[in-house]
């Protein structure tokens, strides 16, 4: 890695941690309902969708009550994003004239954006129609982040109410966050990202002569080139911000028209953290205790620092066999270095591993090189990322509702060790909030491993497969983590558009998901109910240096615990292999 | 305090039965209660179906690898049940004690005419009235309200001085299985033959009614969870293995055997096996304490209280005031003073009247005389008068509460000195009691008699504080002394003027504000509170409508116990907490002991990741699984031990001995058992 990259990585973690706390104290001000900046603006449009929707903002819901329409209000989505899909052909705004996408494949893409996971099994530029990116996709990508963020900000009501029932109104959370903090933070990066040459039109793909021939997959020499067009800047904006992932072309941010300069690339891998890292200051604002977000967010980070220098030394020496032919894999003025093998030489090592550690960490799954092709540590690091439950800033949402299921089991593990039946923020941690965090830790990795187990034992799982020994075995284990954790980023490499991957993975994203957020659900009712018990000199302090290595130890732990055995068998085989390859 | 022995950790009687106990559980719907444990269980005898199988086909593993493996998983199982049967030991012998004095007696019954009838105690109904003369046993629970008499309550309090028990007031309740040792009492029962106190403390002992607590039934879906988490890691693992095979193109599959030492080993075996022991034994150190819980609930309730409610009397002043200083109105010498006080208290013996000779003999070197010897005439107090004297040789000595001497004073025809009001402010001011003193009539000066806040009970308050724990002072006292003997003492608050309703509705208060509350109490007008507080402890010399209305009785009736049954509570959790935190960072050495070995065939280059250099990685780890809970017995039994530091502190030191130790000492532990297997051949 070379000195640039250290510093673009160093000016990243800067401007990050300086867009906390205004970013965060805004969508405080948001969710409290106190003026934040932009009401002139935007409340007679809020106040107006009530009016046409029938909402009444005011009335409460119970746990319960936001759950269903939660989980009706992602049905809808779904259907319409599947119903797009499967009608493109006779809805305008269809340039290419592309036909109706397979069942499978719109199904699978349809639950990919309906659960904020946006696995890409599609490739955008010869599937999709201009309004089934608009209308279906986009629409998902901004409401399914919303939908996180709700689920979210109606956990921290139950952490911070006593002795009621309701948690808050889900239309009115759902609204809040798309019309206060999504749109307007989209609004902004699109035009960014256009200024940076993000294409963003409705007409018809070019056809340009290039400057030299080159022959195509049957030797015949070609010399012409249809260039992709379409309304990309603004499905790119919300697909970084609300940690979507799912891209407009099919490598998705390694397109030079979806992400063509340093420039631009640096401000998607900044919108892919912003909304997550913001939303730990958020959530320590409304609990009234900011220490208490700031310790969330330390968590996160000495989770993500150590596993993305790890990448980046995996990727910066490379491959060792190949320094064994006499390869220079080393920095210099006349090369990048490292490990350049699917990576875009306009970004180089250090900002792709950068994105390939913020997009796993984050539920994003964007990517602007390929994972497959990362030496097996810089490919491990992503996959343990996502195998840690997407809860190391995680979903939109989702990443902070998840990481506090972690700090209430790890309350229950510490908060005994100190003598005291266990209380996260003054609410006693108790059998039912036990079950119900089990629940949230449970089903993903379930989900991971079981459809790993599955997808190996069959045919159809194993020919998909397309390369040998333990990388074989990673690309599969790489497409259940990102599905069963909701991330959507792929490995590539494994052929995923068949009625196998695309049927199990979609179960795999539907679940992880929905059966989350119900747990998470019932936990912020149950607390709702309890009375706050006042801190004391006895109570477990969670806002110190040493909450923050305990939490980050449980995520890993308990992550680690799980994985080790498989990883072991894929990326940690592979690495060992090539360095028992490789000695004299 | 109580006279009761420890019982050594380790008695010889109580480990046999622990290990024909440990046999004995192992029946399977014995092992359901625990899931963590009957994983092992369906393991153990899994194992044991591959070595039968094993046995007979040649080739692949070898039988006698196991036999190895099944064998130490039977003892994971084993070392668990015999952690149980060693914590119900100590109670089982504790109640073999107490079931001794359970004997059916035949009882004097009174019947309606007045008449006795005897019939056996197993026969006597609620609301039964019985006569019970000297050295009998009493049959049953009751309320005395007849006689008073001296009883021996050694069986139960372990104490073997008798106790006096009377109808009426606060010593009213009687225990079945107590011997009445001098006069009779006539008895009415409280509880039915088999619901006696008795009776429940036996089944509490013996933890036979035991029942999962609310953070145990937490803990277990907790460990349940990581149970499941592992079982999937582990079943998955077949098929990767197999998958991985294919792919590489050599080696053979994973075996079960492999799989299942490896389920056992990350499971929570070591809190999962130890868990039901340190729940006992939290129970049994209370009753160590002397103290008999009435359920698993309260000790956990005890760990998490916020608030004590501590009476004054007993708990933080000595019972009696004292006399600590003669002040002589203007005019008188303080010598003189010193001889009138300790002349009219030289026959008044109560402790004030026995305080003020003392500090006569002390100040003064005034030495005792003998009243009566004079000729004098002991005036003692009454409630009319409220003042206590001597008339001795023409002088008449009185000394009194202000008011009532102010009165006598100027009804003998003196003044009553304005200086002489004015230190009698004062005392009142700093809480003490003033005793006006005069001689025919007139005042010579004040004696000041305060309350003696006990010593040490300061720093106890601070050692409180620091564990978060707020005290409440709760005294009949007007607010001015109240507030004086609350400073000094170092309590943070204080209710004056308590009543039963005030007391009542401070504690709802506290509850409200989201607090647990513990108190003692042992008069029927302390039920109510007793009821509300969430540790509520009766003191055994109560009334029975106290015993019924706390959740816990302390045999020794020390007030001050409530700071030692909170630690004890505390010291239960942190035992449960520590140990799940060790048994968890323990599965960090095991993968490097297991995984390695597990897929040599297929990727030998996964042996690097042997740190540790075993050659018998898979059986060493197994072995020490199963030996860390007999290691970790002691400390499930004994507890781990609190100290009032702080949560921060406490939270710091037990992470570093329990989570750092416990990520550490099983590399140690599993290479020392690998080199032994070595050294004996066996690996």
């Amino acid at each position: 890695m070379n000195i640039y990259a250290a510093i673009e990585i160093a000016v990243f973690f800067v401007i990050l941690l300086a867009l906390v706390k205004p970013l965060g104290l805004y969508m405080a001000r948001v969710y409290r309902g106190t003026p934040c900046g932009l009401n002139q603006v935007l409340l007679p449009v809020e106040r107006l969708i009530y009016r046409l929707s029938g909402v009444r903002p005011d009335s409460e819901m119970t746990w319960q009550r936001y759950a269903v329409a939660m989980l009706l209000f992602n049905l809808i989505g779904l259907l319409a994003v599947y119903g797009i899909q499967r009608a493109q052909g006779w809805l305008p705004l269809n340039p290419q004239h592309l036909g109706p996408v397979s069942p499978d494949l719109a199904l699978n893409t349809a639950v990919s954006f309906a659960s904020n996971t946006n696995w890409q099994a599609y490739s955008g530029e010869s599937t999709l129609s201009y309004l089934s990116q608009m209308l279906g996709l986009t629409v998902q990508n901004f409401l399914s982040a919303a939908t996180g963020m709700a689920v979210l900000v109606a956990f921290i009501r139950g952490l911070t109410r006593q002795k009621v029932a309701e948690i808050g109104n889900f239309w009115v959370d759902v609204t809040r966050s798309t019309l206060y903090i999504l749109l307007p933070l989209s609004f902004v990066l699109a035009i960014a990202l256009v200024s940076q040459g993000v294409v963003q039109s409705f007409g018809p793909a070019v056809d340009i002569t290039t400057v030299t021939a080159s022959t195509d997959a049957e030797g015949k020499p070609v010399q012409t080139q249809q260039i992709p067009q379409g309304p990309a800047a603004s499905q790119i904006a919300i697909k970084q911000l609300g940690t979507n992932g799912g891209g407009f072309f099919g490598v998705n941010s390694a397109h030079p028209l979806e992400n063509p300069t340093p420039l631009s690339n640096f401000l998607q891998v900044l919108a892919i953290l912003l909304i997550p890292a913001a939303l730990c200051y958020t959530f320590g604002d409304l609990v009234g205790d900011t220490r208490q977000g700031w310790t969330l967010l330390a968590s996160m980070l000495l989770v993500f620092v150590p596993l993305l220098a790890l990448g980046l030394w995996a990727e910066s020496v490379g491959n060792p066999q190949l320094a064994d032919l006499g390869v220079d894999a080393n920095a210099s003025l006349q090369q990048s270095g490292g490990n350049l093998e699917g990576k875009e030489v306009r970004f180089g090592v250090g900002a792709s591993v950068l994105w390939s550690a913020a997009t796993t960490a984050a539920s994003n799954g964007s990517v602007n090189a390929m994972h497959d092709s990362f030496t097996p540590l810089g490919g491990l690091v992503p996959m343990l990322l996502m195998q840690l439950g997407e809860v190391i800033f995680g979903g939109v949402g989702s990443g902070l509702y998840g990481l506090l299921i972690f700090a209430i089991v790890a309350v229950f593990i510490a908060g005994l060790m100190v003598g005291r039946t266990p209380e996260y923020l003054g609410k006693k941690i108790e059998a039912f909030e036990m079950k119900m965090a089990a629940l949230v830790i449970l089903i993903p990795p379930t989900i991971v491993l079981a459809g790993t187990a599955f997808a190996v034992s069959f045919d159809a799982g194993r020919a998909a497969v397309t390369n040998p020994g333990p990388h074989g075995f990673s690309q599969i284990l790489y497409a259940l983590s990102s599905a069963g954790n909701n991330n959507g980023s792929a490995f590539a490499g494994l052929g995923v558009n068949n009625v196998f991957y695309n049927s199990l993975l979609a179960i795999a994203m539907f679940g992880s998901r929905f059966w989350l957020i119900i747990p998470v659900l019932a936990i912020a009712g149950s607390l709702a109910r309890k009375k706050q018990v006042p801190i004391s000199a006895g109570t477990l302090p969670t806002h110190t240096p040493l909450f923050v290595v305990l939490l980050a130890g449980i995520v890993v732990l308990v992550g680690a615990l799980t994985f080790v055995p498989a990883l072991a068998l894929g990326p940690i085989a592979e690495h060992l292999q090539l360095l028992s390859d490789s000695a004299p | 305090m109580s006279t009761r022995t420890a019982r050594p950790l380790f008695d010889p009687p109580i480990v046999k039965r622990a290990i024909l106990d440990s046999l004995r559980k192992l029946n399977p719907r014995h092992q359901l209660r625990n899931p963590v444990m009957f994983t092992v269980f369906l393991g153990s005898v899994l194992t044991m179906l591959l070595f039968l199988q094993s046995l007979g086909r040649s080739g692949g593993e070898s039988p006698w690898f196991i036999l190895a493996i099944s064998a130490w998983l039977w003892f994971t199982v084993l070392f668990a049940n015999f952690a149980e049967a060693m914590a119900e030991g100590r109670g089982k012998a504790q109640a073999d004690a107490l079931r001794k004095s359970r004997q059916d007696v035949i009882a004097r019954r009174l019947a309606n005419n007045k008449l006795y009838e005897m019939v056996s105690s197993k026969d006597l109904s609620l609301g039964d009235i019985v006569v019970v003369k000297a050295g009998e046993l009493i049959p049953l629970d009751g309320e005395v309200i007849e006689g008073v008499a001296t009883v021996d309550e050694s069986a139960i309090t372990g104490e073997s001085a008798p106790v006096i028990r009377e109808s009426g007031g606060d010593r009213s309740a009687v225990t079945g299985g107590t011997k009445v040792l001098s006069d009779f009492l006539i008895i009415k029962c409280t509880a039915k033959p088999g619901e006696s106190f008795l009776d429940r403390m036996i089944s509490m002992v013996e933890g036979a009614k035991r029942q999962k607590t609310p953070n145990e039934i937490a803990l277990d879906i907790l460990l349940a969870a990581m149970t499941i988490v592992f079982l999937l890691a582990c079943a998955t693992l077949v098929s990767f293995s197999h998958y991985s095979v294919i792919a590489a193109g050599r080696g053979t599959p994973i075996t079960l055997t492999v799989v299942v030492a490896l389920l056992v080993c990350l499971i929570p075996t070591t809190i999962g096996g130890l868990l039901s022991a340190i729940g006992i034994a939290g129970m049994d150190r209370m009753i160590q304490a002397n103290v008999i819980a009435t359920s698993g609930r309260a000790v956990e309730a005890a760990g998490d209280v916020d608030v004590l409610l501590l009476d004054k009397t007993g708990t933080i002043t000595l019972g009696n005031r004292q006399a600590v200083e003669f002040t002589p109105a203007a005019g008188v010498s303080i010598e003189r003073l010193a001889d009138a006080a300790q002349l009219s208290s030289l026959a008044d013996e109560t402790p004030e009247g026995r305080s003020i000779v003392v500090l006569a003999k002390q100040k003064y070197g005034l030495r005792g005389r003998d009243v009566e010897g004079l000729g004098g005439h002991f005036i003692s107090f009454s409630a009319r008068t409220r003042m206590s004297g001597v008339d001795l040789e023409g002088r008449k000595i009185r000394k009194g509460a202000v008011d009532a001497m102010e009165n006598y004073v100027k009804e003998s025809g003196h003044e009553f000195p304005r200086s002489l009001r004015e230190q009698v402010d004062q005392i009142s001011k700093v809480g003490g009691t003033p005793l006006v003193v005069a001689d025919n009539g007139q005042a010579l000066g004040v004696i000041y008699l305060k309350d003696i806040v006990k010593g040490g009970i300061r720093e106890r308050f601070a050692e409180l504080r620091r564990m978060g724990i707020k005290t409440v002072m709760i005294t009949g006292d007007n607010p001015l002394t109240a507030a004086s003997i609350a400073a000094e003492a170092g309590v943070d608050d204080f209710l004056a003027e308590a009543t039963p309703e005030a007391k009542l509705n401070m504690i709802r208060e506290y509850q409200a504000g989201g607090r647990l509350v513990a108190m003692t109490g042992d008069g029927t007008n302390d039920s109510p509170a007793l009821a509300q507080a969430d540790v509520a402890v009766a003191m055994n010399s109560g009334t029975q409508a106290a015993k019924e209305a706390g959740n816990m009785v302390d045999l020794d009736s020390n007030p001050t116990k409530l700071i030692e049954i909170v630690e004890i509570g505390k010291q239960l959790l942190m035992t449960r907490g520590a140990l799940t935190t060790f048994s968890i960072a323990n599965d960090v050495s095991k993968y490097f002991a297991i995984i390695p070995v597990a897929f040599a065939s297929t990727y030998p280059e996964l042996g690097r990741l042997n740190l540790m250099g075993l050659s018998s990685g898979i059986l060493s780890a197994v072995i020490f699984n199963a030996l860390i809970i007999v290691v970790l017995i002691p400390l499930a039994l004994r507890g781990v031990k609190y100290r009032a530091v702080g949560a921060a502190t406490l939270l710091r030191n037990n992470l570093i001995i329990y989570g750092l130790g416990g990520l550490l000492v099983p590399f140690v532990g599993i290479k020392v058992i690998d080199l032994i297997l070595v050294g004996l051949h066996l690996a």
